[in-house]
């Protein structure tokens, strides 16, 4: 048998945090990157007779990611304990939701790899808090729990197993990612941990039944999950036909060996002994309050997209790039509706802003400069203050130290040559140093135009205005 | 006049007229400390230097205000009715309390010093009372003798060679022997009503959500109340005006307005609907404990009350629904004793989960270990829906039992204790005897309705006899009325005294 009779199945359970101002069950803020233990409390440090108190904002958030990933939001729903014994867990249970989520039943439309519409599922959203981070210790050789990310609010969104590719599984995710933006309920910064999945892979013979499945834990780049999953896929391909039956396991995916390894204990084995939270009150919710999150969710990407294709003219390729992140969408409509120019926005954040961010490996969240940045630039090109070659230095510049464009020409000196005179003196001056070049463009080789443009652009360091350049060139060498 | 001897009530009176200074109570209860100390063990720690240091502070600014007073009169004079500042009081150890260790009497937090005060603490500092010290418990609140404390045994101060009773058996005897005014106990099934039963003294368990648990470091979460262990029923109502009410940091406290209990005390429960509940009266039940129970029933009829024989058939489900529940809830909140971040940690491990098992393992007694694996058993997978969910429904079927009676009842009366004090010893190495002696208190907790404990009588050995009023959700000022009425009428602080004996 080949691959080919083989389907991949994968369900995704995808952690994120979210970005209330202060944690789930006390008003330590939930912010990151602060000095280890300053953003803790007898709550989420587990100190005794220490009791939570559930932040209403948490449940909020999570309703809202509910009705934006079209799920059932539970009226009746609750708190449970999850016990286990671990160093980043300070009162040795997760306070996690067990038989009652808050929401439930949700599906995420996203395109198969045909490229036609398909929904994924989603089996139940519930929210939780978040465990401290260990830091190992280089000169003392032990470990040091810094409990700042402890009772930093989570929802996990639990989908079925309806993806069948890496790519699917790619596609759901950022979906579901932008959704989370949109709503504004997470930052999904993933190089910060605010967005980690755990991923169930397993493969079946086609009209044969589901396949024992492997979780591969904490993994958050949407780059390794879709090579983990074409790695797992070969992997248990390979053993189910070498006559190997796949144990239900826990792996860790190994990003430089480029292969998963089987964690040493065994969790699966673990008993949770889930069981009501004594601490805290069922969670009621009226119908008037889910009905007002719902009217006040904001536009979801679809919707946007769809404005943007017919109100703005924009291609769907466009469409589709600008929302498939919040962070380029918001910026494009903000900096459109300053210099007017959709199209030019459009297409510096489709071209050179997505590519410097690549270079760098950085989200559309991480852009460093405004809306307002990216009009003026656009706007200073539009006037002809500055070329757009000049204008691909200004970017350079935003990236760098982001400040107001029009201070970043006059500061570096880059604001366009347009006078008449001064143009035609460079042009008379490279003209008499490239003479072979006049006879060139005589005997008919148009190159020599450009060649000659370069070097005048080159004696202006990039600053003269290249259409009067080329107007004024031709008119001299057809005299 | 003997201070020590005193009600807190009575402290007021003389406070008020300025015929004691608050340095010169506490003064005199150290120096009671100072004395008993040695033959009772109360105490975990006695925060002497503290104590006084508050009382003197709290003289002068009284001395100030005063001054203010006399020329402010009505408004202030008002304050001044319910005003406690001065009175000194006992904490049981597992009330966390900011500067001042908090051992639960277990040598997994034998050094531990709490960052922050329990809500309850913070009422009592905030009413301004000097913190005589920490009393002694069973560890983790987990018995019915006081045995259990790692720290030290507790006696009675009726018979030093029989136990106080517990978990708050630090608590009762303090209060018994003179050595606090008063104390805070807190009740996961009988806690507070049975030391106080064992011990001659009032003993309160108020609703579940009457009064804050935060800062209560907890056993059972479902089930603890903190609540007040007085000489007297005035002094219980005294002390849960300062305790109770809603509290934001608890959730699962409850908004119901406040009151002053104090008000309820009528002396009279003519037209009162007690019901004796049959099976609270079994074969279990000491000869002695049912005879003088009679009396009070007898004593109520003349006082006007309507009392009468009915079924509570509840008994028998739950004294095991509440150990499945207990242990389940503790076997959770117990793991944050894990040796990592505060309190006892093993000397030897060599990786993590050694750390773990032998911090545990040497950090907790016997009595905690059993209730832990019992709770890890029944809240297995496989054996979840057998013991923990069963248990729920079972807890919700005694709910119901005692909502049936409130219809019928205003109180039910019932023994505190199947006996009086036993020895020291006698029962220790038998645990299930010993969760016997829960069998009358454990349903109220079950049931999350309030009961009080108070004495009404002697054994032929001169041992305190407890009885217990149990009234529905949050009417406690049904049943501080009723044992106020039959406290004036027997009069048992004027009557008996503890001897300290010596067997």
């Amino acid at each position: 048998m080949s691959s080919e009779d083989y389907e991949l199945v994968v369900g995704l359970e995808v952690h994120a945090e979210l970005s209330t101002k202060t944690k789930i069950f006390c008003s330590c803020e939930s912010s990151y990157g602060e000095e280890p233990n300053t953003n803790i409390c007898p709550v989420c440090t587990g100190m005794p007779g220490a009791l939570p108190v559930l932040n209403e904002k948490v449940v909020e958030y999570a309703v809202k990611a509910g009705l934006a990933t079209n799920c059932t939001i539970s009226k009746d729903s609750k708190n449970d304990r999850k016990n286990y014994f671990y160093p980043d867990t300070p009162r040795a249970y997760q306070i996690s939701q067990f038989d009652k989520p808050l929401c439930e039943h949700g599906y995420i439309e996203i395109e198969d790899d045909n490229g036609n519409p398909k929904k994924i599922r989603i089996l139940r959203i519930h929210i939780e808090d978040d465990a401290g981070k260990l830091n190992h210790n280089e000169f003392t050789g032990g470990s040091l729990v810094d409990l700042n990310r402890a009772g930093v609010p989570l929802i996990e969104i639990v989908s079925e197993p309806d993806i069948r590719s890496s790519k699917e599984a790619d596609r759901y995710l950022k979906k579901l990612k932008s959704i989370l933006q949109y709503i504004d309920v997470s930052d999904c910064k993933m190089q910060e941990g605010s967005l980690r999945a755990d991923v169930n892979v397993s493969v079946h013979k086609r009209k044969e039944p589901f396949g024992t499945r492997c979780e591969m834990k904490n993994m958050n780049s949407f780059k390794s999950i879709q090579r983990a999953i074409d790695y797992e896929k070969d992997r248990q391909i390979y053993e189910v036909e070498h006559g190997n039956t796949i144990t239900q396991e826990s792996l860790r995916w190994d990003d430089l060996d480029g292969r998963t390894y089987q964690m040493r204990d065994k969790e699966d084995a673990q008993d949770y002994r889930y069981f009501p939270e004594p601490d805290l009150v069922a969670i009621r919710l009226s119908d008037e309050y889910i009905e007002k999150i719902k009217e006040e969710l904001p536009e979801m990407p679809e919707s946007r997209k769809e404005r943007y294709m017919k109100e703005l003219g924009l291609s769907e390729k466009d469409a589709n790039f600008l929302t498939s992140s919040k962070a380029y969408s918001d910026m494009f409509e903000k900096a459109g509706e300053i210099c007017k120019n959709y199209k030019a926005v459009c297409n510096w954040l489709n071209s050179d802003i997505a590519r410097i961010l690549n270079e760098k490996e950085l989200e559309p969240e991480q852009i460093p400069f405004s809306a307002e940045h990216l009009a003026g630039l656009v706007t200073l090109i539009d006037k002809g203050t500055i070329s757009s070659s000049i204008g691909k230095k200004v970017l350079d510049e935003l990236f760098e130290n982001p400040r107001n464009p029009e201070k970043i020409i006059e500061e570096k000196g880059w604001i366009q040559i347009s006078d008449e005179s001064a143009i035609k003196e460079v042009v008379l001056k490279v003209l008499e140093s490239n003479p072979q070049s006049i006879i060139d463009f005589k005997a008919g080789k148009d190159r020599a135009l450009g060649f000659l443009v370069g070097q005048a652009m080159k004696e202006t360091k990039g600053k003269a205005n290249p259409k009067m350049l080329n107007e004024m060139f031709l008119e001299e060498l057809k005299k | 006049m003997n201070i020590t001897e005193l009600t807190v009530h009575e402290l007021q009176e003389k406070l008020k007229n300025k015929e004691l200074t608050s340095y010169e109570i506490t003064k005199a209860y150290i120096d009671r400390i100072n004395e008993k100390e040695n033959e009772v063990g109360a105490f975990v720690t006695v925060t002497e230097d503290l104590a006084l240091e508050q009382a003197k502070k709290i003289d002068e600014e009284n001395n100030a205000e005063k001054a203010y007073a006399e020329n402010n009169s009505e408004q202030a004079k008002k304050e001044e009715d319910n005003n406690l500042a001065g009175i000194p009081i006992g904490i049981k150890d597992n009330l966390c309390t900011k500067g001042i260790r908090t051992t639960c009497s277990s040598k997994m937090l034998e050094n531990f010093i709490a960052p922050y005060n329990a809500t309850v603490v913070e009422n009592v500092l905030k009413e301004k009372m000097p913190v005589l010290g920490k009393l002694n418990m069973d560890e983790f609140a987990m018995g019915s003798s006081t045995e259990n404390s790692s720290i030290k045994i507790t006696h009675n101060p009726w018979n030093l060679s029989k136990v106080p009773g517990g978990s708050s058996g630090g608590s009762a005897a303090a209060v018994a022997s003179n050595m606090v005014p008063w104390a805070l106990g807190s009740d996961t099934g009988g806690s507070i009503r049975q030391p106080a039963s064992l011990c001659g003294v009032v003993g309160l368990k108020p609703t579940y959500g009457l009064v804050s648990r935060y800062g209560l470091v907890a056993f059972a979460s479902s089930l603890d109340q903190v609540g007040p262990i007085t000489k007297d029923v005035r002094d219980s109502a005294l002390l849960l005006n300062v305790i109770a009410g809603h509290d934001e940091k608890d959730t699962t406290s409850c908004n119901v307005p406040k009151v002053d209990y104090t008000k309820a005390l009528k002396n009279d429960v003519k037209g009162l609907k007690i019901g004796v509940p049959r099976e609270f009266f079994g074969d279990g039940i000491d000869k002695e404990v049912k005879e003088k129970l009679q009396e009070a029933i007898e004593i109520y009829k003349e006082l006007g009350a309507i009392v009468e024989e009915t079924s509570l058939n509840v008994a028998e489900y739950a004294l095991a629904t509440y150990y499945i529940i207990a242990c389940a809830e503790a076997s959770s909140n117990l793991g944050r004793f894990d040796g990592i971040r505060y309190g006892y940690r093993a000397k030897d491990y060599s990786n993590l989960k050694e750390l773990f098992v032998n911090s545990r393992t040497e950090g907790f007694g016997d009595e905690v270990k059993r209730r832990i694996i019992l709770g890890t058993y029944v809240l297995s997978s496989g054996y979840y829906d057998a013991y923990y969910k069963k248990a729920q429904k079972a807890r919700t079927f005694v709910k119901k039992q005692f909502d049936d009676q409130f219809k019928k009842y205003d109180v039910l009366l019932t023994p505190v204790s199947p006996t009086t004090a036993f020895n020291i010893g006698e029962k220790k190495d038998n645990p299930l005897e010993m969760y016997l002696a829960d069998i009358c208190t454990v349903s109220i907790n079950v049931a999350s309705v309030p009961a009080i404990s108070l004495p009404c009588g002697v054994d032929s050995r001169g041992m305190p006899i407890g009885m217990q009023l149990i009234g529905d959700r949050f009417k406690e000022e049904t049943i501080l009325n009723a044992a106020y009425t039959f406290e004036q009428k027997i009069k048992f602080r004027e009557n008996y005294k503890p001897e300290f004996k010596k067997n």
